[in-house]
């Protein structure tokens, strides 16, 4: 089986199986922020991963994606369903315009930029209260198809819902990612992380797949952050705050931005460790940030390669 | 050495959850995070009144559990935790939600479960319109706005600037001002802001100063920025009244901005801060003096205004679980609907259906700074 | 005009505080490549460590000298603990590290310390200065003060002395500077006890302007990064002139245009200059390394 099979099938089992061994029904609410987050970092792998670039403000495409599902169904009367997707047009189109200009930048540079940018999108939205109700937040209007299923005689919780939900379009999500690492435009991508000025000597077009990269992640967070407004029926300017982006970025890279299935991992560590840490109560920073640091030191490439190659032994 | 201790509390809370005979409470309030210093003394308040009550033998004999969860202010962790607390914790009841975003991603848990949630974020919208689940304990900003516009009437003001922060708390409490300021005959002439962790405010003072007729400015924020705008107010000699908001209603506040810098400011606090100066025969006079002398007994400090959110919400939940005799969320929740004449440091609280705080206007105090400590504005 | 005197006090304040906070990323920047975003949290244990120890009954020079020793020490070991081990990670992965650090080092502070706010008496008072019908208060010529100490300081470090250019030396070429016998294992030692103990000497400074309390240091880091940026990462002088200017754009805004805006004003300003200059206004020429 190519490794596209194997991660999908990885995936889908998981999002199947999991619910049997769940106590109770907060597991849900935690498997379902997974899918979501890992649906971000889904779209980090494709930037980072893939392209070699760096973001730290991709919070901000997740902040559009979410108060487009709390502002189109009011203001405009989409569904919000379809107010998901017009969000996600914005943010392509807001990463599209501003893309080329940013992306000449490497490195630290890179880095300030997009974290600007971030900075400017969260802004925006905690500070035109006419549009957005300001820093506290604001209603997220129900998606309606729990509902529908429910109609249909499939009786689920919310939480459940949002979980199969939130799995089914990760796997989706991972699957458009996965093609897209075979196509022509996915080995263009992989020689320019690889060297840039080499892919440029053979004839690939830089600029023109560093945006694309650019773009494409910017609709996997903004659509991440529609998920997540729509599960909570609620959303706050800090979806789209500096530190969010970070988590995004961490997540990624601390499973192993080199392949889906490593930031998925990285994804599921970052959103559990929250959860299990509250036994040590004052605790729980300290040890988020030695987590942190200890991985990028001793598994480099991320905590998935390093695990497997360890399982594989040294033969390889 | 420390976190062995960690461990050790750990595994005797497990032992403990399985002895049976207790009621379990949930709280999730932002102990880290830019809120921390509001959620910091509501955490340590809601342990010292546990610990106390289990000591005293419980309610009607049955120990209570508390569950609590650092949500770092983030509405969506709050979420989270709400969930955990409902469906993994099994509580019959939560507290939380320092911040006003946290409390309404709580709100749709709380309601969807069926389960009591006392919130102790400001924001009016948290129990206007009523939902049958959900009640809170701190003024709303709509108040403090009110209090503050009433005595500039009676000082005569009728036109002013306003300088607010831009985090949830000055935002929230700016546009409910703007709503009702109209309702006192006052005009605000400028409308200026600044971010919660700015250094220097001289630039948006200078422009209310120079407005003309500009006769007193209200300041609605917390944390650093209010001190270093009464700081700024008295480098640039604006000879004008300054008003600040609750959100600075704590002894901190005086030694922050420093005491004469902050000579003569005004705002509208909880008996908390004044209790010493209370009327002997005040029902919160005994409340709030035995809350103070327990916190600073217990953590060498004296609590904030923000603790005494906590305090009442804990008070409010004990006394409905006493009159309501089961542990049962519904009964609970009828219970604390029905809360009549419950002394608290934010006020007597009656709450009916219609009303889930269950206190107006006169349970705010207006305060006034005099020679570096708080006075009552008679 | 007093009110554009009183804008331009209000930003040189400000900016000379996000300049002592970029001068603390040139060093480490200078000597590893690293940015560390943990450099506001050295900010934050000047403030808390001063505060801690004053309140604990020493005279308030005193225990600034000790947060800032403190502050060195804890920077010197973050460098053994964190970077050194991760010598060669990729850019993304140092980012990660040092905002691990920085979370730890707030989880640390706030068990160690407590989360209120803090706030030490002025050096010389809080009687303002006046200067063309606009006031500034004495504090701010101190952190003005500081921030020119510390750059003068940096430049005569790095152009005159021996070691300073051993460290710029270790930047450029690490192992070309082992080659000609400089130890860079101690050069990097170095780097960051000073980048450290200038992030506290900004703590003790800042202090009793703008308060102090365990999770101020993110804010801290990201003006700073924005004012070193601005000017061009690893520049003494860019860091100054950034961290000034950013403080300045903010305080016109503030003034003329909209206070609601003025973070979105300095990131703008930020943008548009890094599209026509990719190296900040004074950073270095970097070369593509193929």
């Amino acid at each position: 089986m190519t490794t596209k099979r194997v991660t999908l099938l990885i995936l889908a089992i998981i999002v199947i199986a999991s619910p049997f061994f769940f106590p109770s029904n907060y597991y849900y609410r935690v498997g379902s922020l997974i899918f979501v987050n890992g649906l971000a970092v889904t779209g980090m792998v494709i930037l980072i991963g893939y392209a070699g670039q760096i973001s730290l403000g991709h919070a901000g495409f997740a902040g559009i994606g979410g108060y487009a599902c709390a502002l189109a169904p009011v203001h405009l009367g989409l569904h919000p369903g379809l107010a998901a997707i017009l969000g996600a047009a914005i943010s392509g189109a807001l990463a599209w315009a501003v893309g080329r200009p940013v992306l000449r930048l490497k490195g630290y540079y890179l880095a300030v930029a997009t974290l600007g940018l971030g900075i400017l999108v969260s802004m925006v939205l905690a500070n035109e209260a006419w549009l957005t109700r300001g820093p506290d937040g604001i209603e997220v209007p129900d998606l309606g198809l729990n509902d529908l299923l429910e109609a249909v005689g499939i009786d689920l919780s919310n939480s459940q819902f949002w979980y199969f939900f939130s799995g089914l379009v990760l796997v989706i999500g991972a699957w458009v990612a996965l093609n897209l690492y075979d196509s022509p435009t996915g080995r263009a991508l992989r020689a320019l992380h690889g060297s840039e000025i080499a892919a440029r000597t053979v004839g690939i077009d830089v600029a023109r797949l560093k945006l694309q990269a650019f773009v494409i992640s910017a609709i996997y967070a903004s659509l991440s952050g529609s998920l997540l407004a729509l599960q909570n029926k609620f959303i706050t300017p800090d979806v789209a705050g500096f530190m969010h982006s970070i988590e995004m970025v961490t997540m990624a890279v601390l499973g192993g931005v080199g392949s889906v299935l490593g930031a998925f991992f990285g994804a599921t560590i970052l959103t559990t460790l929250p959860q299990v840490l509250t036994v040590f109560q004052e605790y729980e920073q300290i040890l988020l940030g030695l987590v942190m640091m200890l991985c990028m030191i001793f598994m480099r490439e991320g905590l998935l390669p390093s695990i497997l190659r360890a399982l594989r032994g040294k033969d390889k | 050495m420390k976190t062995l201790t960690a461990l050790a509390t750990l595994a005797a809370l497990g032992l403990a959850g399985t002895a049976g005979a207790e009621i379990r409470i949930g709280a999730t309030v932002s102990e880290t995070g830019p809120a921390a210093f509001l959620g910091d003394p509501e955490a340590k308040t809601l342990k010292m009144m546990v610990e106390k009550l289990n000591a005293a033998g419980g309610i009607n004999g049955e120990q209570i559990a508390l569950t609590l969860y650092d949500d770092g202010g983030d509405p969506n962790k709050a979420r989270t935790f709400a969930t955990r607390l409902v469906e993994d914790d099994e509580v019959v009841a939560i507290i939380g939600g320092t911040t006003t975003g946290a409390s309404m991603s709580i709100i749709p848990v709380a309601e969807d479960a069926e389960i009591p949630f006392i919130s102790l974020a400001g924001a009016i919208e948290i129990i206007d319109p009523v939902k049958e689940w959900v009640f809170k304990t701190p003024h709303t900003d709509r108040m403090a706005c009110q209090k503050i516009f009433e005595d500039m009437q009676a000082q005569g003001i009728s036109k002013i600037g306003m300088i607010s922060g831009t985090d949830g708390f000055g935002a929230s409490m700016r546009a409910q001002c703007l709503e009702v300021v109209g309702d006192y005959g006052i005009e605000v002439l400028a409308d200026e802001s600044y971010g919660p962790t700015d250094a220097d405010m001289t630039p948006q003072l200078t422009n209310i100063k120079n407005t003309a007729g500009v006769q007193a400015v209200l300041n609605p924020g917390f944390g650093q920025g209010p001190s270093v705008v009464t700081r700024n107010f008295r480098q640039l000699a604006i000879d004008l009244p300054l008003y600040q908001s609750h959100g600075v209603a704590s002894k901190g506040f005086i030694d922050l901005a420093g005491p004469e810098a902050a000579e003569g400011v005004r705002l509208p606090g909880t008996a908390l801060l004044v209790g010493d100066l209370l009327a002997d025969d005040d029902p919160q006079k005994p409340v709030v003096t035995a809350y103070v002398e327990e916190y600073q007994a217990a953590y060498g400090e004296a609590p904030s205004t923000f603790g005494g959110y906590a305090h009442d919400a804990f008070a409010i939940l004990v006394d409905a679980l006493t009159r309501a005799g089961s542990a049962e969320p519904e009964a609970i929740r009828d219970a604390i609907e029905q809360t009549a004449g419950l002394a608290g440091t934010t006020g007597v609280v009656t709450m009916t259906p219609e009303d889930h705080l269950g206190f107006d206007l006169s349970a705010f105090r207006m305060l006034e700074i005099k020679d570096g400590a708080w006075t009552l504005v008679q | 005009m007093a009110e554009l005197m009183q804008f331009l006090l209000s930003g040189v304040t400000v900016g000379a505080v996000y300049a002592l906070v970029a001068l603390g990323f040139t060093i480490i920047y200078n000597a590893s490549d690293v940015v560390n975003f943990a450099q506001g949290e050295f900010v934050m244990l000047g403030g808390m460590i001063t505060v801690f120890a004053h309140m604990a009954g020493l005279p308030l020079p005193l225990a600034a000298l000790i947060a800032i020793a403190g502050t060195a020490a804890a920077g010197v070991l973050l460098n053994k603990l964190a970077i050194e081990p991760a010598r060669g990670a990729p850019v993304v992965s140092l980012i990660i590290i040092t905002i691990g650090a920085s979370i730890f080092i707030q989880g640390v502070a706030q068990l160690v310390f407590d989360k209120q706010l803090h706030r030490f008496p002025a050096f010389s008072g809080d009687t303002p200065i006046r200067i063309l019908g606009a006031t500034i208060l004495p504090q701010s010529l101190w952190v003005l003060a500081g921030a020119i100490a510390v750059f003068v300081g940096l430049w005569a470090f790095f152009t005159k002395t021996l070691t300073g250019r051993a460290v710029l030396a270790t930047s450029n070429n690490r192992l070309a500077a082992q080659l000609v016998g400089i130890n860079t294992n101690w050069v990097m030692t170095l780097s960051f006890a000073l980048s450290a103990a200038i992030g506290a000497l900004a703590g003790v400074l800042v202090t009793p302007i703008t308060n102090i309390s365990y999770g101020v240091g993110i804010a801290y880091a990201l003006k700073g990064f924005a004012g070193a940026m601005l000017g061009g990462m690893g520049s003494p002088i860019g860091a100054l002139v950034g961290g000034i200017l950013l403080g300045l754009i903010e305080a016109l805004t503030a003034g003329y245009l909209s206070s609601v805006y003025k973070d979105a004003a300095a990131f703008v300003v930020i943008l548009v200059v890094l599209f026509v200059m990719p190296q900040g206004l004074f950073g270095r020429k970097s070369t593509d390394r193929v």
